[in-house]
């Protein structure tokens, strides 16, 4: 009983940090939005963000692939590193890490393309296929793994547009898989769609576990509680809690924390 | 009495109105405005509309149909005798409508009295003479029968005229009467006052279609006159445009057409690359300030009279490409030419182009943008891959209506392309368009019931027809793909 629980200790501790913030900040103009923010992404795990609206999660998950760069105003300041590299250097170039660090959006946004098109972009814009065989190969994979192929492998040339809302999303899903990154950010993957996509889609962040490291903000503590096992509590642009999922939901330590998921600030 | 002042007296029966409808509504609910159905406010409107729309439209039909009542009466008394040679029936009409008014002007001024002009005969008055004192020439002597004619007219007129005005206010008094006494707490006056708000917009939307129908059918009459004096196969086939002033011309539309679509496709060869390039960077690349002095410094460009580029295209562009190009390459020594009209239109049209496809690259959702970018799309592969299909229907809706005015460009053709109706394929030909031709033939020296004249009419069918197309085309392509990214 004793060794159970020191092995599975041990299989946390073991994982690899994957990305590593310190001291981040993040100003919209004058808004100060996120303030000394410290979080330690692991690889193959999935860290979810909660907080009420307007906490600053989705600014912040925006940092980690350097999106906030498309926002004039906005201005990212402290260290964050991937694999040891910072992020935010003269010499890295944002284009190429947003092929490493993937992003599914809120709402589902295939382009006005084919469903093969659709999850080809990446692949096609970074030279990852040799050839049209290679190419089929990586559009099969990735929607395998965003489970949605055997939904459309006989209409790979209909438009992405005409599938419903879970697999307009898990198609995005699939199409951020394409590109091989190592992380997977999700930004409230799951608000735009009904309770049985919802599913789907959860099941599915808990595959794409296996290979990558995922990070997903949710308004929703169940669905954060059922997919995550780290969770980051932001509240008015501050971490305010990190840890362990089942640490966070049943014996949070600080008392926002605890107001927050009981229902009673939000 | 005339018509401006039956409009004031019913519009101030109508404001009395107003004011009357407001208070008796309070009344009728005990002074207490929180009673009525409607703010006190609408009452008022109601008895407004009552009085005054329903006179107010007898008037203007009376209006309208007064003049050809009037004519129908007059004209029976001309006889064919009273007609010149040379001349016609409305030609003498008109004469009597002249001396009829100059009449009128005589007796404002005092110089003579209303019995003077019942005993008038050109025996015993010099009309022509009396009238010029009032201020009003005359071409030749008055004739007996036409003064008598028009004291005629003269009686009609006054007699119809007192009656508009007593049939008018008549009504405009019962509309009063009949809304002031359907005023009650419960009479839904809001309503009404809504459906007359909805009526005024459908009569102004109808004025607009109105108008183009009544376009159509002046051009269409005029055409169908042009067609009976000139074969229509030779306007559709003949490949050669010779007016002639003494008959005989060749009027095929075809050299024209084909100038016209030549300096048309030249000059969105300019403006469609760099008008869309000016979009592009507009909407994705520029910052915001950049894009506040920028955008409209480019629409400056929409704004200059068509004149101006045509002295552009006259002094400065047609000089140059002959100095330079044409003269070079032996390809011409004309400073009109096809691509000088064509590049000074197409500087004209970029603001058109780049104003249009902004706007709808902008329309383009920010997600996705963002889904490209979170691939890792550098901006001018999102650009090329995802933004511009997106917005490829509103694109190509701006490219067709910049194609439809640089079709019926007139003045910057004139002056940069010349006036020679010429099938030809090489550029720095001078050649000319439709447009150019319906000025030209319009405005010459010809008989306007001759074919020279009336193929103005079938060249401007034509090009209606033409640019029409256009624009559904490009009404249609907007539509049918407008919600492909939602």
């Amino acid at each position: 009983m004793f060794d159970t629980q020191t092995h599975k200790d041990n299989a946390v501790e073991s994982k690899a940090t994957k990305i590593e913030c310190r001291d981040c900040q993040v100003y919209y103009g004058d808004t100060h939005a996120i303030k000394d923010v410290n979080v330690d992404i692991e690889d193959k795990t999935v860290t979810a963000f909660i907080g009420p609206s307007g906490c600053g999660k989705s600014t912040f998950l925006r940092c980690l692939n350097r999106m906030n760069d498309t926002i004039d105003i906005a201005r990212v300041m402290g260290s964050f590193k991937l694999d040891g590299e910072e992020i935010y250097d003269k010499r890295v170039d944002p284009v190429q890490l947003r092929a490493k660090v993937g992003m599914v959006f809120q709402k589902p946004n295939p382009f006005p393309k084919s469903i093969y098109d659709n999850v080809a972009y990446g692949p096609r814009i970074h030279g990852l296929a040799r050839n049209k065989a290679d190419l089929d190969e990586i559009v099969e994979k990735s929607l395998r793994r965003g489970a949605i192929w055997d939904e459309v492998k006989d209409r790979l040339d209909a438009p992405g547009t005409g599938l419903s809302g879970g697999q307009q999303q898990r198609l995005c899903i699939a199409r951020a898989v394409a590109t091989e990154p190592e992380v997977l950010l999700m930004d409230e993957p799951c608000s735009a769609l009904d309770p049985i996509a919802t599913a789907q889609v959860e099941e599915l962040i808990d595959e794409l576990r296996q290979r990558y490291s995922v990070v997903i903000v949710t308004h929703s503590m169940q669905q954060a509680a059922r997919v995550s096992q780290k969770t980051a509590f932001f509240h008015l642009g501050n971490l305010v809690e990190f840890g362990e999922t089942g640490q966070i939901f049943t014996n949070p330590e600080d008392p926002r924390t605890e107001s927050y998921i009981t229902g009673r600030i939000g | 009495m005339n018509a401006g002042l039956v409009l004031l007296v019913v519009v101030a029966l109508a404001a009395i109105g107003f004011v009357i409808g407001r208070s008796r509504a309070i009344s009728t609910a005990g002074g207490d405005a929180r009673g009525l159905h409607s703010l006190p406010g609408y009452y008022g409107q109601t008895v407004f509309l009552f009085t005054a729309v329903p006179a107010l439209l007898v008037m203007i039909g009376w209006l309208l149909f007064q003049p050809l009542y009037i004519d129908g009466q007059i004209s029976d008394m001309i006889s064919d005798t009273d007609i010149a040679e040379g001349s016609s029936r409305s030609l003498v009409m008109s004469d009597v409508r002249r001396v009829a008014s100059g009449l009128n002007t005589a007796l404002e001024k005092g110089i003579v009295s209303e019995t003077q002009i019942a005993s008038m005969t050109t025996d015993n008055t010099d009309v022509r003479a009396m009238l010029g004192s009032a201020g009003i020439a005359l071409a030749s002597a008055v004739e007996q029968n036409i003064l008598t004619v028009a004291k005629e007219y003269r009686q009609i007129k006054g007699t119809l005229g007192l009656l508009m005005a007593g049939v008018v206010i008549l009504i405009a008094a019962a509309g009063f009467l009949v809304s002031v006494k359907r005023i009650h707490p419960d009479y839904r006056a809001r309503n009404v006052s809504e459906r007359a708000i909805k009526a005024l917009l459908i009569v102004a939307s109808l004025v607009a279609i109105l108008t183009t129908v009544g376009i159509i059918f002046s051009l269409v009459f005029e055409t169908v006159r042009f067609f009976g004096l000139y074969p229509a196969k030779d306007f559709f086939f003949s490949l050669t445009w010779n007016p002639q002033f003494s008959g005989g011309s060749d009027l095929g539309i075809f050299p024209l057409l084909w100038g016209t679509l030549y300096v048309s496709f030249v000059a969105l060869l300019f403006a469609v690359p760099i008008g869309l390039m000016v979009a592009i960077y507009l909407s994705e690349y520029a910052s915001n300030r950049v894009r506040s002095i920028v955008k409209p410094m480019v629409e400056v460009l929409a704004g200059i009279p068509t004149i101006v580029y045509g002295l552009f295209a006259l002094i400065t562009v047609g000089p140059l490409l002959r100095d330079y190009f044409a003269q070079p390459l032996g390809l011409g020594t004309s400073s009109s030419s096809v691509l000088t009209a064509g590049l000074v239109m197409g500087i004209m049209l970029i603001p058109f182009v780049s104003s249009l496809s902004d706007d709808v690259i902008n329309a383009v959702p920010q997600s996705m943008r963002d889904g490209s970018y979170g691939l890792g799309a550098t901006q001018s592969e999102t650009v090329k891959q995802v933004i511009l299909p997106a917005a490829l229907p509103g694109v190509v809706g701006a490219i067709l209506l910049a194609a439809s005015r640089a079709i019926g460009e007139t003045m910057i053709v004139v002056m940069g392309a010349g006036a020679a109706a010429k099938l030809s394929l090489n550029p720095f030909e001078a050649m000319t368009t439709i447009t150019v031709k319906i000025v030209s033939q319009l405005t010459g020296d010809t008989e306007f019931e001759s074919p020279e004249t009336l193929v103005a009419f079938a060249l401007g069918l034509s090009l209606f027809v033409i640019t029409l197309g256009l624009n559904v085309l490009a009404l249609y392509i907007v539509r049918k793909y407008r919600e492909q990214y939602e």
